[in-house]
């Protein structure tokens, strides 16, 4: 079966890298090319084997921002887990508390966050790195609290009853059943937070703004506008997509170590 | 060494329920004034429609449930933790799907803190007992349905209960798969002497099976007729056949006739 063959080529990883990555490449040389013959300015649209150069030329300056935002999306990436896990397994103990304080979350979530930046800013302004702490915290926060907590009701009732039968212990019961239950939902909540951390950090750093002793690559994006080096603010966009994509292939990497052997998410079948 | 007839013939009670009643929160009555004895040793079969508290008697037998008022009383089986030592096999399977096979069946043991070198060999037998020594290592998504069965059931077994509880196990198998472990269970129960408690919406299963069919009929949940299937054991497909087998199964069919509610019949 021609379908069946297609199948399996298609599914070969190196092909699935080399696919997307050529027309990456093939899209970039148009990109190039129509500088050159429209001769583009390069403070509109610089090429980029511009862009390129750029990134290798000012490369001590932007890895030094660029650690600046790495430490601030790691920080609060480690804060949310660790909070929303907690709260998470505290709403699952207590159906008070989570009645008392999920809609709490909920406002914190749907409350964009560029809205409340300018806030924290004028309540933590003298600790920038706490401002951009706070911002990458409030967006990646949500979705490991609400997927842990639907994870840890998700256990089959069934399994529950085996757990009462033998007299499981609360803890053997957490232990046991709750926390492999709820570790699928845990990592789809993980992966869509590792990459609003990133955003969150961003925008904590426009709103601190250039003015901090450490700044971040948005910092470089906004001086560079103001001195139309567009160069080096697409150089500073390339390694915050770098991070985004970096940041998602880290955590489908971990689903897969994790649930690869037993989640349907994560099982390979054969055609 | 006593048969399972001769045990079952001495008439020495496992589990009686006195006056056993259920109410759900929702008015329901599942189950009205049930005495009901069930002799050590004895395979019985509670057979009836849903909502006649087959279920429900049987959760209550394990611990599960409680009782509205009435009460059960064990005699002479081991207690562990103020818990009688039972196994239950539910109807879906019923596994951890990231647990490998035998890491499912060393749960019960593992939950009391036996070390996993301790409960090898236990783990192995009941393994062995439903044929599944070979897939230890699986995982329960590469098996199918009725070897998921088989290892519930070895899980059920692991402890060595006296009692085993069984709720509708072999319901969404096909036929020629419950038939196979219908016959693997009396083999096992022959070798063994539990006292088995086998819930069924079957009636052929029911006579094949049991030494004793509960009847039961809904609203109120009740016990309508108590049918005693002499045929001995083993049983195979040529008692499936015989005029005793036909008898008994008209016995029940009609019994749950005859209690069906006015306009359902």
């Amino acid at each position: 079966m021609s379908g069946a063959s297609r199948k399996t080529w298609l599914d070969h990883w190196l092909l699935r890298a080399a696919i997307p990555i050529a027309i990456g490449a093939v899209a970039m040389g148009c990109w190039e090319l129509l500088v050159h013959v429209k001769e583009i300015p390069e403070y509109i649209l610089p090429a980029p084997s511009v862009i390129g150069k750029t990134l290798v030329a000012e490369w001590d300056s932007l890895s030094a921002v660029w650690l600046v935002t790495l430490q601030t999306m790691f920080a609060s990436l480690g804060l949310a887990v660790v909070g929303g896990v907690l709260l998470a397994m505290l709403f699952s103990v207590s159906r008070l508390l989570e009645i008392s304080l999920f809609p709490h979350a909920v406002v914190l979530q749907v409350t964009p966050l560029i809205a409340i930046a300018p806030l924290i800013m004028v309540w933590l302004g003298d600790y920038p790195f706490l401002v951009l702490l706070l911002c990458a915290f409030i967006v990646s926060f949500f979705p490991i609290l609400s997927n842990t907590v639907v994870g840890l009701k998700s256990a089959d009732h069934n399994l529950g009853d085996l757990m009462r039968l033998y007299r499981a212990s609360p803890w053997q019961r957490l232990r046991f059943l709750l926390v492999p239950t709820a570790l699928p939902y845990f990592l789809a909540g993980l992966k869509i937070a590792a990459n609003l951390a990133l955003v969150g950090a961003v925008v904590g750093e426009f709103v601190v703004g250039p003015g901090g002793d450490k700044t971040g690559l948005a910092s470089t994006i906004l001086e560079s506008s103001f001195r139309l080096d567009i160069a080096k603010m697409f150089a500073a966009l390339a390694l915050i997509s770098a991070t985004g994509i970096a940041a998602y292939l880290a955590t489908h990497a971990l689903s897969q170590l994790l649930l690869g052997a037993w989640h349907e998410s994560a099982v390979r079948r054969d055609a | 060494m006593p048969t399972p007839e001769t045990v079952a013939d001495s008439r020495e009670t496992a589990v009686e329920m006195v006056g056993v009643e259920k109410r759900f929160a929702n008015g329901t009555l599942a189950l009205q004034s049930l005495n009901l004895g069930i002799d050590r040793g004895s395979f019985n079969c509670f057979v009836g429609p849903s909502g006649c508290g087959k279920s429900t008697a049987l959760r209550i037998i394990a611990g599960l449930t409680s009782v509205t008022s009435g009460e059960v009383h064990w005699s002479g089986s081991a207690i562990r933790n103020g818990q009688h030592e039972v196994g239950f096999v539910f109807q879906e399977p019923t596994l951890m799907p990231w647990r490998r096979v035998r890491d499912n069946v060393r749960l019960p043991l593992q939950l009391r803190g036996v070390s996993r070198a301790d409960s090898k060999d236990a783990v192995d037998e009941a393994l062995e007992l439903v044929g599944l020594a070979d897939f230890a290592r699986a995982y329960p998504r590469e098996l199918s349905g009725g070897m998921k069965m088989r290892v519930s059931i070895a899980r059920a077994l692991v402890t060595k209960p006296d009692i085993l509880l069984m709720d509708e196990p072999f319901a969404a198998l096909d036929e020629m798969t419950r038939f196979k472990l219908n016959d693997d269970l009396l083999r096992l129960w022959q070798e063994r002497r539990w006292t088995v408690v086998f819930v069924t919406h079957s009636v052929y299963e029911s006579v094949y099976l049991a030494n004793r069919v509960v009847v039961m009929a809904p609203r109120p949940g009740r016990v309508v007729d108590l049918v005693q299937v002499d045929a001995p054991h083993p049983r195979d497909d040529s008692f499936r056949r015989s005029s005793e087998y036909a008898d008994c199964c008209s016995r029940v069919s009609r019994s749950l006739a005859e209690s069906m509610p006015e306009g359902i019949k």
